[in-house]
């Protein structure tokens, strides 16, 4: 039974990921980003998130690792915090509070008690970059309360702010001037582009700033793609700049590698581009990134860069300018035409995705499946022009048939339409193109759907068009002796007195098919394409249709523009009932009779749940959202909740997600988010903290043999093997710092030695006489013994810079002596 | 990353008849040659043995061809009166026929008096036969008797008077000396076994039988009568297979390709249609000038001979395959180039690292991904291509146009440059197909060349044809769109509801309200 707490909005997934640059660990192995109220880990290697550290209230604008312990990582938020987490366990560690929004967060190693954050005080649009004073206390929550003011009127984003040369200086760039303000001499240079009032110069606005790690060199991105090199700006007369041009658009970030030997730039082209030695000859591209480069960042170890693109992914790039994961969230680039859809396969959320691409998102793991390529063409990134736009999609035949339609419109009268068939291959298990249809129709197609009956011999659909007809394809045998194939054809077109047709459903079990046109409805015979009946209310344009379900299969519903909500009823073709609601969304569950209907008033958007058999809603949630929802779905769950309150009964068995003007992902649910939030798995982690170095190999095989050893001998009851790392002489071998250990040819023996297996504490107990029988012989020979526990005191001698005592003390002796009982008979037998 | 997506070129149906790899085999064949016989050709035979010369026996003579002579090498025309169905031996060696009265004469292909006579048959003998074993002869004949003869002795052996009507056809059984099958005009086809001097198995036809042929394995039999091919199935007890119904007039006769896999039957319908012996589906058709009687193919399919009632035989031979050969082949990397690395064992502790595929791009893509994109419309607009695949340049100007560079593509070209687009226009504008795009380009065109018309009478010329192309135009599509509203007027009289109508698909008019001025 599930606790019945209220019902409440919540996103889910598919937050940006985005909006600030990226952060790496230090060991890269880790990469750090923001994601609405959450910071995401990534781990680089396998692309899987394996923390989300959630704890701040709003959304988090700016993360950066401590720099004085690489393994904490800063947070600050709007909700005016700076918190400091383990990231490695996923453990807050600490919350400062500062107490007013902060828009980014730079961390400097020298101050060591001190970050940057940019807040703005009195108006909204006026920033200032201050340093906060983080106090030191052992209490998890304080409040930060000392700032002070280092640069005034500064851009909000945090790309516009650099800090250079191990934080001597920090750059600023807003509009047409890049400011300079020196740590030590506390004081600001000021830098003036050429005005904008000059033409030619009119498109050179600061865009993004980046400094030099080891030199006094700053880079700075402009709007007409140039990329200007400052040096010299210590001085106020004898600054100079060279420029760097190969965007031709706005370059929206720059970075310089660690060395700083090459710096990184990237824009709307969609190509990474890396210039090496601050040469315009010397460039090398990383081309066809899919999207607009929002961020770049590299990370300290020097090995990996990463972009973050508009398409809300992340690609990291491997040193050598090759692409090596990519972090994909639910793609938001672009406006959704095609609506929500759930695969019936994967049940994978459907909708535009990267231009001209069908994403398929999974919504229980927050995470992108695939994206289908619909388009198939170059994709040409550029300001204006007319894109090649994927408007509706449909699936069918429980997720055998993908039918999609993209459109280009250019001018009015020039019509780019293509309607492309995709069949569901078991081989390949993707989308397989079938058919492609030019010009379908004459004129935007408005709706699209397929009959989905069960019983239904030969897959049909139906596609709605502005032109004024709507067209029934069904699938036919084309296979002749060479091939077998099949495709589709148009078997009917229809129309009903030159009206635009636009919207087209059929009825659940596949018998009736209503096409709106404009304000009427008509109800066609599927079996002979004769038209059965129409309705027509007079109540504006039909904007949705469908029909009713199961029990409720003999209604119809249709909603108006002029906010009217009607029900017909289709066995006395008359009107059931109609109700006054301005219909944005309206979604038949696929589960159950119920409809959810959003309606949009001009305080915000309403959910109503209904029946179509009465006209009293099981359900109304007021005010779900504040913007406009544009579409909406229901998803059936894998598991039925139980939910006994009659008011939540609907989502029993499906659960509805929509998606708003703002692209925000949003659903119900009474849990609350920490109990959403599905378990990372922390066996990922610890495998991944081992790092595979030549001596780890020598260990695990050295451990392997261990293991078949004790299978082998646990007949014989041999001893057991000590675990290596129980061996204090390796442990202190591998942990004490190559510069204070004495030369390999003292440590040799003393770790062959701890290697070796001795069978000391058996017999040291059985055979009491063989010892001193063997103490004798050794004795014969006693000076080279001397001289070998010589070396291995010497080694085991923590304090290793004194000189060697040459005289041996009492316990010395005994420990020598203890050394020569030890048996090594064993040897000759390997 | 994804690597760079190649143009999509726009594919357009191809009307008229689809190519098939059956249209392209049959259609690799010379122009016929034409052969003056003295009759109909009611028999033509091909010899199974090289030379692989064939009989062609036409009222009262029997001519033995070589395979490319067109004049008789041999002819037997000691008949009295109109010979049938000259038949040659397995072994190329003895050759058979009947006559209209009633004998039945065996020859020897290298003499040419008759070697055997066989008296005993009262009427015409249209079928005549040799059995698997080379020694006997089969013969039916219009007395409705069906005999079986014996070369040596030239004796009758048996006599099957099971047919109710003239036997007009039939073969011996390629496997079993014992069987052979005949149809008659009594609508049969009857299988008899000579050890039971009886019928072993009748199957109904439903017309007078012409020309029956059993299948190299002598599991299916193929019977032709009135405008019906049937295939029986003969271990099956004769069940009826498949029933063809692809011919106007009555099918006169039949024949298989050498591999078996095509069945071949000519008809008095002027056609003889080729079937896939595996889906019984018509794969194509030839035409001949007269109604067709007799049918054979050489060794190899090397040769299609047809006799026609006007006494035509029209010869066709296999194209020879052209030798591509001829010219010294350039010296292309060894084998061992290739394979080198290829076979190349991983070990223990390598990482395998493949080198990625390199995609085959066309030199405008490669273009196109360099950003080089007047060059690339230049290949495109070279006479090959814009002659021969005119759609790859209608789908270049698209794309390029989608990326928002036509103009700059177009802009810049001396006089000979742009008159190659101006007679690309020329040429394709009034296509339905391409105009939408080809309008857009003139159009830009014009914008981009209007100040520095007048300067070259060359390129003048060429827009005044284009004007005068779109005027025409204009006045198709306004007769069009009047013969469209006479259409409407009709069919509005015509029609049955008020409520469907359904879509009359006319071209529509593109070029409307284009006008070109230059």
């Amino acid at each position: 039974m599930v606790e019945e707490e209220s019902l409440r909005v919540v996103r889910c997934g598919g937050s940006e990921l985005n909006f600030r640059r990226a952060v790496f660990s230090a060991d890269s192995k880790y990469i750090f980003c923001v994601s609405g109220d959450f910071v995401k880990v990534y781990s680089t290697a396998t692309e899987e998130c394996v923390h989300i550290l959630h704890g701040h209230r709003n959304l988090v604008t700016g993360i950066q690792l401590n720099p004085n312990n690489h393994l904490q990582l800063y947070s600050c938020s709007f909700d005016g915090t700076i918190k400091l987490w383990d990231y490695i366990d996923g453990i807050l560690i600490k919350t400062f509070t500062v107490g007013c929004k902060l828009h980014a967060l730079f961390t400097v190693s020298r101050p060591e008690d001190s970050v940057f954050v940019i807040i703005n005080k009195e108006k909204p649009d006026i920033f200032q970059l201050v340093s906060v004073k983080l106090p030191k206390s052992s209490s998890q929550e304080i409040e930060a309360k000392e700032l002070s003011i280092v640069l005034d009127y500064v851009n909000q984003s945090p790309k516009c702010i650099a800090f250079g040369n191990e934080g001597e200086y920090v750059a600023a760039v807003r509009d047409f001037y890049l400011s300079v303000y020196f740590f030590k001499k506390k004081t600001t240079s000021r830098f003036t582009l050429s005005s904008s009032r000059n033409k030619k110069h009119s498109k050179n606005n600061f865009t993004c700033v980046a400094c030099h790690p080891k030199e006094d060199c700053i880079a700075s991105g402009h709007m007409d793609g140039k990329i200007r090199l400052w040096r010299n700006f210590n001085d106020d007369k004898k600054y100079t700049y060279t420029c760097l041009h190969w965007h031709h658009d706005m370059v929206m970030d720059l970075a310089f590698s660690v060395t700083g030997t090459s710096l990184l730039s990237g824009g709307r082209e969609s190509v990474l581009v890396e210039w090496r030695d601050a040469a315009e000859k010397n460039k090398e591209f990383l081309p066809r990134l899919g999207a607009t480069i929002e961020h770049i960042s590299v990370s300290p170890a020097g090995d990996l860069f990463c972009t973050s693109h508009s398409d809300n992914k992340i690609i990291v790039i491997h040193r050598n300018l090759e692409a090596s994961a990519v972090i994909q969230g639910l793609v938001k680039d672009r406006s959704i035409f095609t609506g929500l859809m759930i695969d019936p396969r994967t049940k994978a959320l459907v909708l535009n995705g990267k231009p001209g691409h069908l994403q398929f998102y999974s919504l229980q793991s927050d995470k992108q499946l695939y994206n289908l390529d619909i388009i198939q063409q170059e994709y040409i990134n550029d300001y204006g022009l007319i894109q090649i736009e994927l408007t509706k999609a449909a699936f069918g035949c429980f997720g055998n048939w993908l039918a999609t339609v993209e459109q280009r419109q250019e001018k009015e009268t020039e019509l780019e339409l293509q309607m492309k068939l995709w069949l569901f291959s078991k081989k390949t298990q993707g989308f397989i193109l079938n058919t492609k249809i030019n010009m379908p129709h004459e004129d935007h197609i408005t709706a699209l759907c397929f009959c989905n009956a069960e019983k239904s011999e030969q897959p049909t659909l139906v596609t709605a068009s502005k032109d004024g007809h709507f067209k029934v394809w069904i699938l036919t045998d084309d296979s002749d002796i060479y091939k077998k194939a099949v495709g589709w054809t148009c078997d009917f077109v229809g129309s009903y007195h030159k009206y635009q047709a636009t919207n087209c459903c059929f009825s659940e079990d596949g018998s009736l098919l209503a096409v709106s046109f404009e304000e009427i409805v008509t109800i066609w015979d599927s079996e002979t394409w004769e038209l059965r009946c129409t309705f027509c209310q007079r109540a504006g344009k039909i904007r949705h249709l469908c029909f009713g379900r199961l029990t409720c299969s003999k209604y119809l519903l249709g909603a108006t523009e002029n906010g009217i909500l009607c029900c017909w009823n289709l066995l006395s073709c008359a009107l059931e009932w109609s109700a006054k609601l301005n219909v944005r969304v309206m979604e038949p569950d696929p589960n159950s009779e119920n409809i959810a209907a959003v309606s949009q008033s001009s305080v915000g958007s309403d959910l109503f749940i209904f029946k179509p058999s009465e006209p009293r809603p099981l359900y109304i949630q007021k005010n779900i959202s504040r913007e406009e929802v544009q579409w909406g779905v229901f998803v059936p769950r894998d598991v039925p909740e139980s939910f006994t309150s009659e008011a939540y009964q609907w989502l029993n068995r499906s659960q509805f997600y929509f998606l708003t003007k703002s692209q925000s992902l949003l659903t119900f649910s009474t849990k609350s988010p920490e109990e959403k939030l599905t378990p990372t798995s922390k066996q990922l982690l610890a495998e991944e903290n081992l790092p595979t170095t030549p001596f780890y190999f020598i260990l695990g095989k050295h451990r392997q043999q261990q293991d078949e050893k004790l299978n082998e001998t646990s007949e014989n009851e041999l001893v057991q093997l000590p675990l290596t790392e129980n061996i204090p002489a390796i442990n202190e071998l591998l942990h004490t710092p190559a510069h204070v250990l004495p030369p390999a040819s003292f440590l040799c023996s003393m770790f062959v030695n701890s290697l070796l297996l001795s069978t000391e504490t058996k017999s040291a107990e059985e055979i009491p006489e063989d010892i001193d029988m063997e103490e004798e012989k050794e004795s014969d020979d006693s000076d080279e013994e001397n001289d070998f526990s010589e070396k291995v005191q010497d080694t085991n001698d923590p304090d290793l810079g004194e000189d060697i005592i040459h005289q041996l003390s009492k316990a010395e002796e005994k420990e020598l002596r203890k050394f020569r009982k030890v048996d090594y008979s064993w040897i000759a037998a390997l | 990353m994804s690597g760079y997506k190649p143009v999509a070129i726009q594919t357009y149906p191809i009307l008229g008849e689809k190519i098939t790899q059956d249209t392209l085999y049959w259609n690799n064949y010379k122009t016929p040659v034409q052969i003056k016989e003295f009759g109909a050709v009611s028999k033509v035979d091909f010899s199974s043995q090289p030379p692989y010369n064939y009989a062609v026996t036409a009222s009262s003579r029997i001519h033995i061809y070589g395979r490319y002579s067109q004049e008789p090498i041999k002819t037997f025309s000691r008949f009295k009166d109109t010979a049938y169905c000259a038949t040659f031996r397995q072994d190329g060696k003895l050759l058979v026929a009947g006559s209209e009265d009633g004998g039945v004469q065996l020859f020897d292909i290298s003499g040419r008096a008759p070697l055997r006579q066989f008296e005993g048959h009262t009427k015409a003998v249209h079928m005549v036969d040799f059995t698997a074993d080379k020694y006997h002869v089969v013969s039916g004949a219009d007395d409705y008797t069906v005999k079986l003869w014996d070369i040596p002795n030239s004796k009758e052996i048996l006599t099957f008077k099971e047919h109710s009507d003239y036997v007009r056809c039939g073969c011996a059984s390629k496997l079993n000396s014992d069987l052979f099958v005949t149809g008659s005009y009594d609508h049969t086809v009857k299988m008899f076994d000579a050890r039971t001097n009886k019928s072993v198995l009748s199957v109904e036809h439903g017309q007078p039988v012409e020309s029956v042929l059993l299948f190299p394995s002598g599991g299916l039999l193929v019977s032709a009568g009135g405008r019906y091919v049937k295939v029986w199935d003969m271990l099956k007890g004769g069940q009826l297979l498949v029933s063809l119904k692809n011919h106007h007039k009555t099918v006169t006769c039949l024949c298989l390709s050498s591999s078996g896999q095509r069945l071949l039957s000519g008809s008095l319908d002027r056609k003889v249609k080729v079937y896939s012996t595996a889906s019984y589906k018509v794969v194509h058709s030839f035409d001949y000038a007269a109604s067709i009687l007799s049918l054979a193919l050489a060794h190899q399919d090397e040769t299609i001979v047809v006799g026609m009632t006007n006494g035509i035989l029209s010869v066709k031979h296999r194209k020879s395959e052209v030798k591509k050969d001829s010219l010294p082949r350039r010296r292309r990397p060894t084998y061992r180039t290739f394979i080198k690395g290829k076979n190349y064992m991983k070990q223990q502790d390598d990482i395998l690292i493949n080198r990625p595929a390199k995609k085959h791009l066309e030199l405008y893509d490669r273009d196109l991904k360099h950003f080089r994109i007047s060059k690339a419309l230049d290949r495109v607009l070279e006479p090959t291509c814009a002659i021969k695949t005119p759609e790859v340049t209608v789908s270049i100007i698209k794309e390029l146009n989608r990326r928002g560079v036509l103009a700059n593509a177009l802009a810049g070209r001396d006089e000979k440059e742009i008159s190659h687009v101006l007679n690309f226009l020329i040429r394709n504008l009034s296509q339905p197909r391409f105009a939408p795009v080809l309008i857009n380009a003139a159009e830009i065109i014009i914008d981009i060349y209007l100040p520095v018309i007048g300067q070259s009478p060359v390129v003048d010329k060429k827009f005044l044809m284009l004007q005068g192309l779109v005027e025409k135009e204009i006045d198709y599509q306004k007769e069009l769109l009047e013969t469209l509203g006479m259409m409407d007027m009709l069919f509005a009289t015509m029609r049955r509801k008020e409520s469907t109508s359904m879509l009359e698909h006319t071209s529509d008019g593109f070029l409307e309200n284009k006008k070109i001025e230059s």
